[in-house]
């Protein structure tokens, strides 16, 4: 029994308890030392279970906690454990929900410092990594589906946070109801998954569909449809928690939570859940190339729309949300091209450098006493140098400048696109077309927010605390050098390694092309964003306005997918609620009560205390009687 | 000495209860419906006494006497109720006691 890979989920879950135990009554030294020193502890025991994961012979470890219960049809019997299985890409998975999410309680216990409900914020933050870890860590899909429902769970409580404005909890609200249509498509794709394979366990899991794969001439089309309908619900279920087409409306939104949730929840680790899903059962989605087909889709097309809705943003935090959407799409078109280690690598990388961003986002936001609006920036280079140059560091990595860790990964991704069997050329100039939409809207937020004039009146006050900064450094040097420190996939994906078809060529200006693209986005803003950039001294035109063009508005609205969904789904059901507002099925049930309460009136009529008429009762029911006993 | 048919001693007997009942209910005033119901009490004691001559029997009169016992008991009791009620009201009105409902 392998106590470390054990206890792992249990030390943030201690200090949660402790922490929502006692509340208010802790004093902040004493609830932020708690916190983080449980996350200290799980970063450390997770650094040495992958020191321990690399000497093991078979890559893998399993423990078996406790038996949960056992599942029953009519092929087989199936036993649900507690039971937490490493890897290589759980273990890359837990080095970054422990690496990061140690680095951002860091941050956030210093960040939320002076917020009433300090404590309560903290433990909500250690419960999303006890439900992260057990999402990852699971042997089976019934205990990495309650993970997936506790990360949802937690995500909704932390947009939420601050529950007191409207426009929090409606934006809680919304992610909330938008994930469970993922989560429900999942849970579906999970009940046929058993009713076909008989089994739950990943591995076994695994193992049927690797046999299903060698024996395809045997597979009756049935099975084949059951897997193809699978993998489809399934992949509603990755499109819901990592905000892809057509699930992705509820992510910008939920920018509306503290800017520490942005960067743990909504940027590194809980919306990449959706890839690890995708990547962990890799094997069933093999076997129905076509979903795979539609996981390239899905994602390129998620890349573009929202590469081109970052572009218009005005909120820097929405600028980053849409960046993510951008960035995950990536990742999925990796999984869909079958580039599977290429993806979780960008999963890896995007998790430092886009948590980098967020945090130094924070810092900023921070600085300028909550402006989050980009146009009331400006010049922010001269009187925030720290963060900014932190923030550079994260947006050369975003847009994959060479050396940086964003470049390896993207450029990873980049290079099996063309010669996948379920990808192609196509999808290739879509990722290079967004990697040039990437380079340009980081390029974009750049001018606006940090050189310009300064728009910004009151006096800056940057927090200068060594631990929040030493916290943002170790994330810049992560985001920098993660690319050198590829993990080591290829005992979880061996068998996946389809082997590239020479169907098409590849002509040899792919990587040039492919390298030169961001650079061409940045030579591109320089001089399309020239009014941004260049400080002016005429007092009039020193107040940068966001144009306000039709085009623009569309794409700062996310390109309409919300008032479509409003007009498709919320406005007929808001209708359907208003016009039902009495609840026709209840008065069906109140006719009952309706029809007791008509022989109580009746009763009670009988029942008035005058002896007289007890007694002519009396004498008619003995009259009845006689009559009946007569006739 | 003619005897009387049984038959008409029930006719008697049925009229007798009949008015004693109709007494019960109709009246207000208590005394008068503890008055109908000696009436109705000797209703039930001439079946009595008419079936045990018919029949030669002396239980006939044994449960007339018992009837008449019950009679004067139940008057007894009645009558010190009444007072009470006279005190207590003011008046003899039944309907006045119709607290008792359900």
């Amino acid at each position: 029994m392998n106590v470390l890979l054990a206890s792992l989920p249990f030390y943030p879950l201690v200090s949660f308890i402790i922490l929502i135990a006692f509340g208010k009554k802790l004093s902040w030294q004493l609830a932020a030392t708690i916190s983080v020193s449980s996350m200290a502890i799980t970063a450390l025991v997770s650094a040495m279970l992958l020191f321990e994961l690399s000497s093991s012979p078979n890559q893998a470890m399993t423990v078996n906690l406790w038996h949960w219960f056992d599942l029953t049809s009519q092929i087989g019997n199936a036993e649900v454990n507690v039971r937490f299985y490493l890897d290589g890409l759980s273990a890359v998975m837990i080095s970054v929900v422990t690496g990061v999410g140690f680095l951002i309680h860091l941050f956030a216990a210093i960040y939320m410092k002076a917020d009433a409900n300090f404590s309560r914020f903290m433990a909500y933050m250690n419960l999303f990594i006890v439900a992260m870890l057990i999402l990852v860590l699971a042997d089976n899909l019934v205990l990495l589906y309650l993970g997936w429902e506790g990360v949802g769970l937690c995500s909704f409580l932390l947009i939420g946070f601050w529950y007191q404005e409207k426009a929090n909890v409606l934006a809680a609200r919304k992610a909330f109801i938008v994930t469970r249509v993922g989560d429900t498509s999942m849970a579906i794709g999970l009940l046929l998954l058993f009713n076909t394979f008989g089994e739950l366990n990943i591995e076994a899991v695994t193992t049927l569909a690797q046999q299903t794969n060698t024996l395809t001439s045997v597979t009756s089309d049935k099975v084949s449809d059951d897997i193809y309908w699978i993998a489809l619900l399934l992949l509603g279920g990755a499109v819901g928690k990592s905000a892809q087409l057509p699930l992705q409306t509820w992510l910008p939104d939920a920018m509306a939570g503290p800017t520490p949730v942005s960067a743990l929840i909504h940027a590194a680790t809980m919306v990449t859940a959706g890839v690890y899903l995708i990547a962990r059962l890799h094997d069933i989605f093999i076997l129905a190339p076509q979903v795979m087909n539609y996981v390239a889709w899905l994602g390129a097309l998620t890349l573009l729309l929202a590469g081109i809705a970052a572009l218009a943003q005005t909120d820097i935090k929405r600028v980053l949300a849409y960046s993510t959407m951008s960035q995950i799409g990536y990742m999925m078109l990796a999984l869909g091209a079958g580039a599977w280690s290429a993806g979780v690598f960008h999963l890896m990388t995007h998790a430092f450098f886009k948590a980098l961003l967020f945090l130094t986002a924070g810092a900023v936001i921070f600085a300028l006493h909550h402006q989050q609006d980009l146009f009331k920036m400006g010049g922010l280079l001269k009187k925030l140098p720290f963060e900014s140059s932190l923030f550079i560091i994260g947006l050369i990595c975003l847009m994959a400048l060479p050396g940086t860790s964003g470049f390896f990964s993207k450029e990873a991704i980049i290079a099996e696109l063309w010669s996948s069997n379920t990808a192609g050329p196509m999808l290739w100039w879509c990722a290079i077309l967004g990697a040039l939409l990437t380079s340009i809207y980081s390029c974009r937020l750049f001018f606006i927010g940090f050189l310009g004039n300064s728009r910004f009146i009151e006096k800056a006050n940057p927090e200068t605390s060594t631990l929040l900064r030493s916290a943002l450094i170790v994330l810049a040097l992560l985001s920098l050098s993660g690319g050198l420190i590829p993990p080591d996939l290829s005992s979880v994906f061996s068998t996946a390694m389809s082997e590239p078809l020479s169907a098409s060529i590849e002509p040899p200006w792919l990587h040039t092309v492919a390298i030169i693209t961001p650079f061409i986005g940045i030579l591109f803003s320089w001089f399309y964003f020239k009014q941004y950039r260049i400080s002016r001294s005429s007092g009039a035109e020193q107040n940068l306005q966001a144009t306000e063009g039709r085009l623009v508005m569309f794409c700062r609205q996310g390109l309409g997918f919300d008032a479509f969904y409003n007009a498709l789904l919320v406005k007929p059901y808001q209708w359907l609620a208003q016009k039902n507002k009495a609840d026709i099925f209840d008065q069906i049930i109140m006719l009952n009560a309706w029809y007791v309460s008509l022989w109580h009136e009746a009763l009670v009529l009988v029942q008035n205390g005058s002896l007289r008429w007890y007694i002519a009762a009396f004498g008619l029911a003995i009259l009845l009687l006689l009559g009946v006993s007569f006739l | 000495m003619t005897t009387i048919p049984l038959f008409h001693v029930l006719i008697l007997a049925s009229l007798l209860f009949l008015i004693g009942f109709i007494g019960v209910v109709a009246r207000k005033n208590t005394l008068f419906i503890l008055m109908s119901l000696e009436v109705m009490l000797n209703a039930v004691g001439v079946a009595f006494i008419g079936a045990g001559s018919v029949w030669q029997q002396a239980d006939g009169q044994v449960m007339f006497i018992l009837i008449l016992t019950l009679a004067a008991a139940e008057a007894a009791v009645g009558l010190a109720l009444l007072i009470r009620m006279r005190k207590k009201y003011r008046s003899l009105d039944i309907d006045l006691l119709n607290k008792m409902q359900g």
